[in-house]
């Protein structure tokens, strides 16, 4: 069990969250133009990172609010939390995983 | 809204009234429904002076800008449910603060909604009660993190909920539960609340 500090509402129990995918990920402005590869390169195409991974959970049970987390996917531990629409902080990253 | 004497609370199945019980004696619990209160959601930018004001003018007190906390306000209890949204929760018998926070508000980028019809509360409080909601929700009750004064979201029971700690020497609670779970809600804790003795009071 993961305990995620909501950046609103502290730490909280990870059955509170509902997760959202890769972060940073931008919706292409021209959408209507793209050609079905560009746009299942968009949706389908995440990263698989072992490692430090900048994701996105939303706080469901509680106030509701979307966030990004870089976790780490070997070890689990949740190196920061930050809000959405902000850059991801300087992380001291492992380079043995 | 309804009108009063058509409306029927979510538990008015379980028959509450009937078992209601002037002492408490030894339970460990006590619990009791609080149905039919008048719930306004608030939300705007806290970072706004216009918005700030505005709602203070109206609720009597500024809204409780630190996360989990609640606060009195001149006839609503104000709780802080996310960093732009608020519950204004007042009793039934009190004029509607919705039509009147939408008229302070008006103009600018807010949000006045009302939700009570869509809530029932269940007041658990007695010496045991830290323990039986404990059995059901993941949040710490215990006073030096969820002191008298503090109000989460969370789920109890697996139903979502908002929790009000009363501001009471004896743990005393108020959990707000949408109508459709508040009789399962109602029994679970109950049930949870048997091995403490579970008195009904009015």
């Amino acid at each position: 069990m993961l305990e995620i500090k909501c950046p609103y509402c502290g730490p909280r129990f990870e059955t509170e969250f509902s997760y959202g995918g890769e972060a940073h990920i931008e919706r292409p402005k021209d959408s209507e133009n793209l050609s079905d590869e560009q746009w299942g390169e968009y949706v389908f195409m995440n990263s698989n990172t072992k490692g430090v991974f900048l994701e996105r959970w939303v706080h469901t049970s509680g106030c509701r609010r979307w966030f990004n987390v870089a976790r780490d996917t070997v070890s689990y531990q949740i190196l920061a939390v930050y809000e959405t629409g902000t850059k991801a902080p300087k992380l001291d990253l492992r380079k043995d995983v | 809204m309804v009108e009063a004497y058509l409306r029927q609370s979510p538990l008015s199945q379980l028959a509450l009234p009937s078992r209601a019980a002037d002492e408490t004696g030894d339970a460990g619990v006590s619990m009791a429904e609080r149905p039919f209160r008048r719930i306004v959601n608030l939300r705007g930018n806290p970072k706004s002076e216009a918005f700030v004001s505005a709602a203070k003018s109206v609720l009597g007190a500024e809204l409780p800008l630190a996360p989990n906390s609640a606060a009195a306000g001149k006839d609503a209890t104000l709780l802080w449910l996310g960093p732009d949204e608020w519950w204004a929760v007042s009793e039934d018998e009190t004029p509607p603060l919705a039509d009147k926070l939408r008229d302070a508000l008006s103009g600018q980028h807010a949000s006045v909604t009302d939700v009570g019809e869509g809530y029932s509360c269940i007041a658990v409080s007695g010496p045991n009660a830290i323990d039986t909601l404990a059995k059901g929700c993941t949040l710490d009750f215990h006073d030096s993190v969820f002191a008298p004064g503090s109000c989460a979201q969370s789920d109890m029971a697996k139903a979502a909920v908002v929790f009000h700690r009363l501001e009471d020497e004896t743990p005393s609670f108020e959990i707000y539960v949408r109508s459709s779970f508040a009789e399962y809600l109602w029994r679970w804790i109950e049930d949870a609340a048997g091995e403490y003795g579970v008195a009904v009071t009015g």
